[in-house]
């Protein structure tokens, strides 16, 4: 990472002011208005639409190996995919993906 | 119910946030020790910690500056993560609207998945409830959840901060966002926005500052909305 810490600092004050404008929008500012339909149907969306996108190329082009497709990492994702889907349980998903990760990183080498 | 008091409101909203530190504490953990092997300092660890309280905004800016996608996109994405939380703001706003600014103000600072959803339950439910009680009742959820979700973040940057770079732990984090993601995969839709979102990120990579992200992004969410559309038009010809 080669963020200086202003840098850093600004992130995080921005991010700090913008989360809370957006929480504050409706309870503080706007009042008792009602959302058009339409707008409703596409934020139910944004956290799968941004998430999935973020972690894509993660998975297929990780950092670590030099931005190599690395088998182990592609099959810890799908595991951690398939355990939080069926789970629908966050933590199962991590500690299951990570598991998988180190055994393959094992088993394959 | 009608005899509900602020104050048996204030204790039946820290009961029903009980169950949730066995979400906040292990996530806040995680997020502690994320963001400190993605290079965050202490200060900026639980300062960001403290004043975001949205673990997945929180992830999505640390794995943008891991990145070193330029400080605007970073903040940008990581804010798109929580636009979610205006359907909150608007969802409550009919209850606990009509409070001081202070306390609306207090209320919007701590308002995140969690709190919302029971919330929204209990304040539809007993619509008998004064504002003061559903003031109390919110603040008893905050007061339960939010000091666990910070002093886990505390926790997890020691134990982050122990862990010697060599031990893979680059792949938390999409891992996590995986874990994050599956569970919210509920229908045809949602799951139709990830698939778009993954292969229009992946085909858009060419575009810098990780720009091709939030076309993506954008895309994948009019996608999904459509989709719900079809499914909702059809099911109504059905019936």
């Amino acid at each position: 990472m080669t963020f200086d810490p202003f840098q850093t600092w600004l992130i995080i004050f921005a991010l700090g002011i913008g989360t809370f404008l957006i929480r504050f929008s409706f309870i503080g500012l706007v009042g008792d208005k009602e959302f058009p339909e339409w707008v409703l149907r596409l934020l139910r969306y944004t956290p799968v639409a941004v998430m999935p996108g973020l972690v894509a190329p993660l998975v297929l082009w990780p950092s670590a190996t030099g931005g190599e497709p690395d088998a182990a990492r592609i099959i810890a994702a799908f595991a951690a995919l398939f355990i939080g889907y069926f789970s629908k349980n966050l933590l199962w998903a991590v500690i299951g993906g990570i598991s998988i990760l180190y055994l393959a990183m094992f088993l394959i080498g | 119910m009608s005899s509900t008091t602020p104050k048996s409101a204030f204790w039946l909203g820290v009961r029903d946030a009980l169950p949730f530190i066995l979400i906040a504490a292990p996530f806040g953990l995680l997020f502690g020790v994320v963001a400190s092997e993605a290079g965050l300092d202490m200060a900026q660890l639980m300062v960001m910690t403290s004043v975001v309280i949205a673990g997945a905004s929180q992830f999505t800016a640390l794995q943008l500056m891991s990145d070193n996608a330029p400080t605007l996109v970073v903040v940008a994405t990581a804010l798109a993560v929580n636009l979610r939380m205006t359907m909150y703001s608007a969802a409550l706003t009919p209850h606990i609207g009509k409070a001081t600014l202070w306390k609306r103000a207090l209320m919007s600072f701590f308002l995140f998945d969690q709190n919302y959803g029971i919330s929204i339950l209990r304040f539809e439910k007993h619509t008998d409830w004064s504002l003061d009680a559903k003031v109390a009742y919110f603040i008893g959820t905050i007061v339960t959840i939010s000091p666990i979700w910070i002093i886990a973040g505390f926790v997890g940057a020691l134990v982050g901060s122990a862990i010697p770079p060599e031990a893979g732990l680059d792949f938390a984090l999409p891992i996590t966002f995986i874990a994050m993601v599956a569970p919210a995969l509920r229908t045809v839709a949602h799951i139709a926005a990830a698939v778009t979102s993954v292969a229009l990120t992946l085909a858009f990579s060419f575009i810098p500052y990780s720009l091709g992200l939030i076309l993506a992004a954008l895309i994948a969410m009019a996608v999904g909305a459509w989709i719900e559309v079809q499914i909702t038009k059809r099911q109504g010809t059905l019936l």
